[in-house]
């Protein structure tokens, strides 16, 4: 499935905006896209499974939480930086 | 989980030299070049001085927008550093470096807490806060200190991190180190210091519980907090509950400590328990409130302190916008001004706990960084000061270190 990466993170994916992954689950394709990008996980999802406060993950335009939400191979997933910072 | 290791090009940039404007003592012959490592709020910059500590050549920034609380070098080679990352929106991690930040790796795998079992509190590290390489007997050892207040320890030059149990999973933690406690980047294990006869002794300083030491490499702890005052508490002298801002062992004397808290600045020499509060001896209208204090490595009795304003309010600024260290020479009986060359009025700044570091010259050479983002040194052991960069980023870490 297509997974949009936000600037932050495009060190680990070698400048990439758009990369492929795959994964059942929004937990899945993480792990997944870490095996890829080694490293990207950690800094988007803590050691407690959470979404860390300021990322966002979109699937199909649409917020998600809960990192068990299922996924198809045609969703879009969508990994934003939170209005935030300073 | 072992990870592939990923190298990232520094963004570095080289400026011209800059030169340090005004006297400088004269110094004996000594090789030994100065490395200036700088941590920032939006980056990480390298001082590189020559051996008389006139010139200057900035490398940087490297990991420009990454909030850098710390950037060490390990003494025990010369030429690795580790470096303590984060940015506003991801999570911490910790870079590292064999050839002096020309290209740095990734830790494949960071501090971090391991999985909370449902029910129980789930504890995620924020950001690592202080980095110390370990004792000359364990080469490629590193310790960091966390928030929430936690311990790591690698054993390969900072590829990967482990918790240390006996203080991460101590039944005490939760009352040491209340979650509350803390800065306004949350509680920190912001100090770790190593008896360097006894790699099994080290000290810890915490911003919720105070200071703690260990003398079976941080399997058991107890608190080591006796005569240091917490006047934000009912009880103004607990056995823990303190906030140790700032922590230095001598290394000639290990048996000595001095310690700037929230509330004073201390003196302890083991086997004593008890700190007694040296900054009673400072000016009335300074006060004894500030963030680090820097020991001579030389000289057990000589240390320096950089005041803050800790009145009313807290402004955390200069007291009076008259920027000034505070050097003693006798062990904190007697404490000295030292300002020439800083700002007469109207500067209101302050230095952080991380941020006011010393050579080995002799003379010895000072260097602090500023909240504004400024770079000030000294080459005559504090006598005069000079500025070597105004406009750097808010300075959270400055460590001076010599390279042959």
């Amino acid at each position: 499935m297509r997974v949009l990466i936000p600037t932050p993170l495009r060190s680990y994916t070698h400048g990439r905006a758009e990369v492929e992954g795959s994964g059942a689950t929004v937990a899945a394709l993480l792990h997944h896209l870490d095996t890829v990008f080694p490293g990207i996980r950690f800094r988007l999802i803590d050691e407690q499974d959470r979404v860390r406060q300021h990322m966002r993950i979109f699937v199909n335009r649409e917020s998600v939480h809960d990192l068990e939400t299922a996924l198809t191979p045609t969703d879009e997933v969508q990994i934003l930086q939170a209005l935030s910072g300073g | 989980m072992k990870r592939p290791r990923r190298v990232l090009k520094s963004l570095q940039r080289r400026r011209p030299a800059s030169r340090a404007r005004g006297r400088s003592a004269p110094h004996k012959a000594d090789h030994a070049t100065v490395l200036l490592l700088i941590g920032t709020r939006k980056g990480a910059f390298i001082f590189h001085g020559d051996a008389r500590r006139k010139n200057w050549r900035i490398d940087g920034p490297h990991f420009l927008g990454h909030i850098v609380n710390h950037l060490v070098l390990d003494p025990r080679d010369g030429r690795t550093l580790v470096m303590a990352s984060k940015t506003g929106h991801l999570g911490p991690t910790i870079y590292h470096s064999a050839d002096e930040g020309r290209t740095w790796t990734e830790a494949s795998r960071p501090p971090a807490f391991r999985k909370a079992p449902a029910g129980t509190t789930a504890r995620a590290v924020s950001h690592t806060f202080w980095l110390t390489p370990g004792h000359r007997s364990e080469p490629g050892v590193w310790w960091a200190g966390t928030s929430p207040p936690a311990l790591f320890r690698s054993a390969d030059g900072g590829a990967t991190w482990d918790g240390v149990d006996g203080w991460n999973e101590h039944p005490m933690l939760d009352k040491w180190e209340p979650p509350d406690a803390g800065t306004p980047d949350g509680p920190l294990l912001n100090q770790i210091v190593i008896d360097p006869r006894d790699a099994a002794h080290m000290y810890i300083a915490t911003s919720g519980g105070g200071v703690f030491e260990t003398r079976d490499q941080g399997r058991s702890w107890h608190p080591l907090n006796k005569g240091v005052e917490a006047n934000f508490l009912p009880d103004p002298y607990p056995e823990y509950g303190q906030d140790a801002h700032c922590l230095g062992i001598h290394p000639l004397r290990p048996d000595r400590l001095y310690q700037q808290n929230h509330c004073g600045i201390y003196r302890i020499d083991r086997p004593s328990d008890t700190w007694e509060r040296i900054g009673r001896n400072m000016p009335a209208d300074i006060g004894d409130i500030g963030f680090p204090v820097v020991l001579h490595p030389r000289d057990p009795d000589t240390a320096w302190v950089f005041p803050m304003d800790g009145s009313t309010v807290w402004p955390r600024t200069s007291p009076g916008g008259r920027p000034a260290v505070y050097r003693t020479r006798d062990a904190g009986a007697t404490w000295e001004r030292q300002d020439r060359g800083f700002p007469r009025e109207q500067a209101w700044y302050t230095v952080k706990r991380q941020a006011f570091s010393a050579d080995e010259h002799d003379p010895l050479g000072l260097y602090l960084g500023t909240t504004s983002g400024m770079l000030w040194m000294s080459t005559n052991e504090g006598k005069s000061w000079n500025q070597i960069a105004a406009h750097l980023p808010e300075i959270y870490s400055v460590g001076a270190a010599m390279q042959p």
